[in-house]
């Protein structure tokens, strides 16, 4: 077989540690990227990245590391490859440590770490309060060092539109467009590792999520055959900043480094109700985010919110300023540029947000590598590790680990493949040009009446209402409906913009196609799982019921609806019990 | 309170065709946005005089202003579009796409010449490898402190949009003959300072002292009151130049 070569879909942590991975080997990889990799969504990552390396004298170790992530994710977790995650992540921080990140320090000279959600460890090591930004620049870096010496060659503003996969069912590559001169072509591969993050946009602009978070390339392999695991389990942050074009999280490390979560009394004039920590005395402002977010919704939803509307006070005036300014000056920045009052002195409003999918692209629990061979999957767009309710600062870790074990399982499959890509007939590759190009060409014809945007702005909304902190049936089974007549409604768009050269409205409106099947695997999964159990919260079935549920979700297209089967969870190392925190 | 924004908008279809200008009046709301308002005009794109035009074209990702893509000029000053607050703008709000990188498209611009820069500087740290080698080595809290502004540089743009050593490109051999910028020199000093990073210090201080490099610079300061991330630049700047004397690789210029 010739070389092989290798595709990596996504430039962020994940993506762009499956890329080092597999150049420092001494192989080719094309890196594929709708914005310039330094740009991508991980840069949002503001508290930290977890790691049990036990530098405050806590006794934390992997095995408590493990148990939290199990516990926290309410037992919805393939346990193995949770382990190996929490094995691996000490090595991960030193390995950003010799990377050159500007982690905090502590006198001595080590690193710093904070504490985070659903643990009681210090267990987050973060640089200021903007750890993604520091994390995927120093993998930028790296990767900038592999395309100088050749091996890396990127694809910066190509939107990949498709898997290619051959008669036998096997991933030969992609296809993909370029977003300037709207070129569709082909790129053959041994293997293509997707990295493309989160779905936030699937929610409109209700979501922390930043702009190129669609999901859309999962969604096409979904349409491909690709299985999607666990859709409807969608964090919801505690803590995020009203706004118009997208909600502006506040960060938990803001709690990590003492935070409190208020409201004024209501019996009492000028008093305040610490609620996290008058209910929950021993986790206080820093249980995970599920439940956290519960309170808070029905605590506005009882009429206790600030000024009785949906928000309540996240305050660190009392913390000093000095350490508000070593450690936490990158988010309290942004409240003071996005809302103009000082956090230093007043205290912020904030409001849960739609942050984060535990669901995503199924990979087997070894060499995370999706149902259609070639094609693995890497960070938050697969649904390993976090069960049913991601820890925070675990997120970052998940993504990188996952990038070093795709890497390396892409080039052991390749390794193993009797017939590499160039055995596959070009008509393979052709066929699939041809068929994105068919949908291309009936946007570009079509004259109907709805717009993109609007028809956008409507799918964020059903899906905000009924998707996200508290469920019902009989909305679920609405919302159904409701997006269905959305995707009837898609048949009839228009475009605003017929140019030919860098049409982001075409674009969108290709994106948004995929992002209504997902929408639909989201709310179906949801819909059909009877019971509570982290992020999924239905007052109807308020309890978990691993006798009926604990098992994963999985979504097959078939003939344009989503199909929803399950599988066994591997809970081989922790035997589930009952989730509390108080 | 206003019930309407105006705005001017800077257009172009194409990198080969002529710039235009182009009014739009949308309905105000408190808290928004430069991006909140190119939002409203891509779903409803007429212009001031009811005329039916193309959804404005710009980049932005993160709308935290944390990734550098939404630069453009507002008001004629370099930033983010993303951060620039409506009720802190006066109006009209002009919007222009930077003037000094190639146009794609509207406000989109051609900012790729800066990533080749790093490049050039070779702003990494050279590590053996990514499988496990222990500890990182040890810093103090101080080395951390005065790294750690540097590290956030989103290759923005701002600080060559605005900096009279940098000329406009408009050809490839511009990019490659120009002036690095002062977001290069603050990357160079973050990899300077770092242990591991010391390696490469010369050969990076070498290469900015090659045409493009730190020979050109003027010092009128304008990089460090443009950097939304209050990077220190005029110290790396500074300390680059002191640093360059002392390795004795720096002559005949002193500015
Ligand atoms: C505001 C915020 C703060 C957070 N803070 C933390 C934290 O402190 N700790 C933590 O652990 N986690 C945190 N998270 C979660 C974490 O940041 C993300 O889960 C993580 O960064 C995802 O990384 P990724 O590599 O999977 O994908 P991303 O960084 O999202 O990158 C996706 C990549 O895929 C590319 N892409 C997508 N679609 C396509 C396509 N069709 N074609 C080509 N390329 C494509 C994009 O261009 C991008 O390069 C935070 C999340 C948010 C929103
Ligand atoms: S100090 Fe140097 S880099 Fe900064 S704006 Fe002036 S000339 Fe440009
Ligand atoms: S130094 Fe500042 S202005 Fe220049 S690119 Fe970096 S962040 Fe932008
Ligand atoms: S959109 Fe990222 S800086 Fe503005």
């Amino acid at each position: 077989m010739a070389t092989p070569r290798f595709i990596v879909v996504g430039g962020g942590l994940a993506g762009l540690m499956a890329t080092i991975r597999i150049a420092e080997k001494g192989f080719n990889v094309d890196l594929f990227s709708t914005v310039p990799v330094k740009r991508s969504h991980s840069v949002c990552a503001q508290g930290g990245i977890n790691a049990a390396k036990n530098l405050k004298g806590e006794g934390d170790s992997i095995g408590q590391h493990f148990d939290d992530t199990i516990y926290g994710g309410d037992f919805l977790a393939n346990q193995p490859i949770v382990k190996r995650m929490c094995e691996a992540a000490p090595g991960i921080i030193d390995l950003f440590d010799r990377m050159g990140v500007t982690f905090n320090r502590t006198p001595e000279g080590l690193l710093d770490f904070r504490r985070f959600g659903g643990t009681r460890f210090h267990r987050t090591a973060f640089a200021g309060a903007t750890t993604g930004q520091q994390l995927i620049y120093a993998l930028d870096e790296q990767v900038r060092r592999h395309e100088a010496a050749g091996l890396v060659t990127k694809y910066e503003g190509w939107e990949m539109l498709s898997g290619v996969i051959d008669n036998q069912g096997i991933g030969r590559g992609i296809v993909a467009m370029n977003m300037t001169t709207m070129e569709t072509k082909s790129f053959a591969a041994e293997a293509a590792i997707m990295a493309t993050g989160g779905i936030g946009l699937i929610f409109g602009r209700k979501s922390t999520n930043s702009m190129n978070c669609t999901g859309s390339a999962v969604s096409a392999l979904y349409q491909q055959g690709m299985l999607y695991a666990n859709g409807e389990f969608i964090q919801v942050h505690p803590t995020a900043i009203p706004g118009e074009d997208k909600l502006r999280l506040m960060s938990e490390s803001a709690r990590g480094e003492g935070g409190r979560l208020w409201v004024p009394r209501a019996d009492k004039p000028g008093a305040r109700w610490y609620f996290l920590e008058e209910k929950y005395p021993k986790y206080g402002n820093l249980l995970p985010r599920d439940i956290a977010t519960r309170e808070i919704f029905q605590l506005c939803l009882d009429g206790y919110g600030v000024d009785r509307k949906m928000q309540v006070y996240l305050d660190v005036s009392h913390i000093p300023r000095e350490v508000l300014e070593r450690k936490l000056e990158g988010i309290l920045e942004i409240y003071e540029k996005f809302i103009g009052e000082d956090p230093h002195k007043v205290p912020m409003r904030v409001f849960p947000a739609m942050h984060y999918t535990m669901g995503g692209m199924w990979v087997n629990g070894d060499k995370l590598m999706s149902n259609i061979p070639g094609i693995f999957g890497a960070g938050e767009c697969n649904f390993q590790h976090h069960g049913a309710n991601r820890l925070g600062a675990n997120s970052l870790v998940s993504c990188v680990f996952d990038g070093m074990v795709c890497g390396d399982e892409a080039l052991n499959y390749a390794k193993g493949l009797k017939n590499g890509s160039a055995s596959v007939s070009s008509a393979v590759f052709e066929a699939e040009v041809k068929r994105q190009n068919g949908i291309s060409e009936g946007l570009w014809k079509a004259d109907g009446k709805e717009s993109p945007y609007a028809l956008w702005l409507e799918m964020g909304k059903l899906m905000s209402e009924n998707c996200t902190v508290i469920r019902y049936n009989d909305r679920l089974k609405q919302n159904q409906d409701d997006l269905i007549k959305l995707q009837e409604r898609y048949k009839n768009i228009h475009l605003d913009d017929q140019s030919r050269w860098s049409n982001q409205e075409f674009l969108f409106a290709r994106a948004l196609k995929n992002m209504l099947h997902l929408a639909r695997v989201i709310n179906l999964g949801a819909l059909l799982r009877n019971e509570s159990r982290g992020s999924h919260y239905k007052p109807e079935f308020p309890e978990r019921n691993d006798a009926e549920w604990l098992k994963t979700t999985l979504a097959r297209f078939e003939s344009g609806e989503p199909k929803i089967s399950y599988e066994p969870v591997d809970t081989s190392l922790i035997p589930p019990r009952q989730r509390k925190y108080d | 309170m206003p019930d309407a924004i105006k705005l001017r908008i800077k257009r172009q279809k194409d990198p080969g065709s002529r710039s235009y200008w182009e009014r739009f009046t949308i309905p105000y709301r408190p808290n928004m946005n430069v991006i909140s308002v190119l939002l409203e005009i891509q779903e409803r794109p007429v212009t001031a005089e009811g005329n039916k035009t193309t959804p404005v074209t710009w980049d932005c990702n993160c709308l935290e202003e944390v990734c550098g893509a939404c630069s453009m000029l507002i008001n004629g000053r370099a930033r983010q579009a993303c951060s620039a607050l409506v009720d802190q703008l006066s109006q009209p709000i002009t919007l222009e796409p930077f003037s000094k990188f190639p146009c794609i498209r509207d406000l989109q611009v051609d900012r790729s010449s800066m990533f080749r820069n790093l490049i050039r500087a070779q702003a990494w740290i050279p590590i053996d490898g990514t499988y496990p080698l222990g500890e990182g080595p040890r810093l103090v809290p101080k080395v951390q402190e005065e790294s750690y502004p540097y590290s956030r540089c989103m290759t923005c743009g701002c600080c060559l949009e605005v900096c009279p050593q940098f000329m406009p490109i408009r050809t490839e051999e511009d990019k490659k003959r120009n002036f690095v910028g002062a977001q290069v020199y603050g990357q160079v000093r973050l990899f300077n300072a770092h242990p591991t990073g010391q390696a490469l210090a010369h050969e990076r201080i070498e290469t900015l002292l090659e045409e493009g490099g730190l020979a050109e610079c003027g010092n009128a300061q304008n990089c460090v009151k443009a950097c939304p991330k209050e990077i220190p630049l005029t110290d790396a700047i500074a300390e680059l130049n002191r640093e360059a004397v002392k390795q004795g690789i720096f002559g005949w210029f002193h500015k």
